[in-house]
This record gives C-alpha cells, structure tokens and sequence, in this order.
C-alpha cells in the first residue's frame, strides 16, 4: 500500500463532512434552485475527494481516472442545469422551485 | 508535517466556505464561495498527489462551471431575498437530516478497515518514477479509451443540449435568398410611370418603394429607390 503524507481518515472526513454540507445546502435552499445545482456540485467535489484518496492511499490510478469522468459528468449537468433554469426564467418569470408544477397534470 | 499543516488549513477552508456557499444570503456571493471551495478541494488533490485532477479541477471548475453558474445568478432578474424567506421553515429538517447522515457516515469511518487482499486488487497499479499526468495519460488512451469517448460523448450531448434549450430563434432572420434574388425579373422591380410635369411622384403613389410580397423567406436586395432609373 503506497504512502500518503496525510492519512486517508483524514480525507474521509473531509469528503463526509463537505457531503452532509452539500445535502444541508440542498433542504436550506429549497426555493433557490441555483444553489441547489451549487450544492450538487459540492456533492460531486466530496465525491471526487474521495475518490483520489483511495487512489493515493491504495496506489491504483483507476480512482483518479473514475474522478475524471465524475468531473466531466458533472461539468455536464451543471451547463443542462442552468440552461434549462434559463429557459425556465424566460418563460415564466421565477426560477422559484415551488412554481415547477406545470407537468404535475 | 508541513503537508499535514496544510491538509488542515485547506481541508478548514474548504469546509467553510461550502458552509457559506449553502448558507450565504446572495447567490453571487455563493458563487464565490464555491470558487474558493474549488481551489481548497483543488490543493487537498495536490497534497494527495493527484497533480492532473487538480489542475482540471482548476481550469475546468473555477474556469468554467464557477463562471458560468456567475453568469447564470448574474443574467437572471430575481428576487433573491424573496427566496430565502423559507430559511426558517427548512432550517430544523435539514439540520436533523443532516446531522443523521453525517453520525452515520462517521459510524462507517470508525468500523472500517481495509479488506486484507485489498493490495492485491488494484486494477491499473500507479507506476513509479512516472508523473502523475503522464501516467494517468498513458492509461486513458489505452485501458479507459471507451471511457475517454464516453466522456466526450456526454460533453458534446451537453453541449448540444445547451444550446438547443437556449437558442432563441431571431424573428427577422437575414437570410440571403440566392434562388429569389436570380430569379427577380425587371417586371416585378421597376414601374415605369408617366408623371406629369409639375404633378410631383407624390401624387402618383408611387413615393415609396414597393413593399416586398409577403413571401416567408424575406429578400433583401435592391428595395431602394433607384437614382438613376
């Protein structure tokens, strides 16, 4: 098992911690869906951390190669996301989540 | 000791500003607040030795996503104060919700060990005395190629996606009509009318330029009053 300067636990933490914020982040923001996408992003980077401890922490690149498609997938929703919260606004004037109900039928 | 020094001032930031950017009254300032999470999350890589993913994580986050979610909060009139009014209502659910998941989370933590063959699973070992951007080259072009494609498929779909959802359509489109503007005959264009001297073209009618036939593909060319005819 590879060295790590820094002990994995200590990453686990981190990433433990940065995902219950992001998931805080998405019930405090339940109306702002702007930051819910931030949030996501925050889930995704707690994701992302502990994915590359692992990596370092086991010494097998496969993590990091994970990581990066995390990133890619993520920088993928983010640009969806806020496109369509655009066209959102365009169309009805509020980016509130609580109006969303125009395919509840 | 100085990585250790460092983890723990950038592990420290990092946590808190992803509190401000949950917490933080104006989204541009959460904007911000995420910008420098990145770059925490970006050094805490580099301490673990994941130089490229840093990097990306740099030019692609903080370049790309981080700017164009401030373009977004920026483009978007809204009442922002409006929407934090449930703050209060959501507070205690999200606090309970979250202080369960992080009790389990770090339940897991304490009772968890390495499985003893787990040295021996690594599927692409990181080779030695290679950087970390060469190797995590050499093995994206070769064992994760499918992956690689895959992930640009996803990009361009998003990227399509993107701009199909957002591409208004302009109403007066300025295309140039070849077929139409060959096709013109001299009949259709010009008028020839006998004015009477002294009677003015205004009298006549024929002070405008005549309209162009309501046709759905617009030409452009030559509707001016001709000097010269």
């Amino acid at each position: 098992m590879a060295t790590m300067q820094v002990g994995l636990g200590h990453y686990l933490v981190v990433s433990a911690i940065l995902l219950v914020l992001g998931i805080f982040g998405i019930f405090l923001n339940r109306k702002n869906v702007i930051v819910i996408l931030m949030s996501v992003e925050l889930i995704l980077l707690a994701v992302n951390l502990n994915f590359v401890a692992f990596s370092a922490a086991l010494g097998d690149l496969a993590g990091q190669v994970m990581a990066m498609f995390v990133l890619t997938v993520a920088a993928a929703e983010a640009a969806i996301g806020l496109a369509i919260v655009l066209i959102y606004f365009r169309n009805r004037g509020s980016i509130q989540v609580e109006d969303v109900n125009l395919m509840k039928g | 000791m100085i990585a250790t020094i460092a983890f723990y001032v950038f592990a420290l930031i990092l946590l808190a500003s992803a509190g401000m950017v949950v917490s933080a009254r104006n989204p541009v300032h959460s904007v911000l607040f995420l910008i420098l999470a990145f770059f925490n999350a970006a050094a805490l890589f580099l301490i673990a030795g994941a130089e490229f993913l840093a990097m990306i994580l740099i030019i692609v986050y903080v370049g790309a996503v981080a700017v164009l979610f401030l373009f977004v909060v920026m483009m978007l009139d809204v009442n922002f104060a409006e929407l934090k009014s449930g703050v209060q209502r959501y507070l205690p659910v999200g606090i309970a919700v979250g202080a369960v998941l992080l009790i389990e989370l770090l339940m897991v933590l304490g009772g968890w060990t390495f499985a003893p063959q787990a040295g021996t699973l690594k599927l692409s070992a990181t080779p030695a005395n290679v950087s970390n951007t060469a190797a995590l080259g050499r093995l994206i072009y070769t064992d994760y190629v499918f992956l690689f494609q895959a992930a640009g498929l996803i990009l361009l779909v998003a990227m399509i996606g993107a701009i199909v959802l957002t591409l208004r359509s302009a109403k007066p489109s300025l295309h140039q009509s070849i077929r139409r503007q060959t096709q013109r005959t001299v009949a259709e264009t010009l008028e020839l009318v006998d004015v009477a001297i002294g009677a003015g073209v205004k009298a006549s009618g024929i002070y405008r330029p005549k309209a162009p036939e309501p046709e759905p593909e617009t030409e452009h060319a030559g509707h001016h009053p001709a000097g010269g005819h």
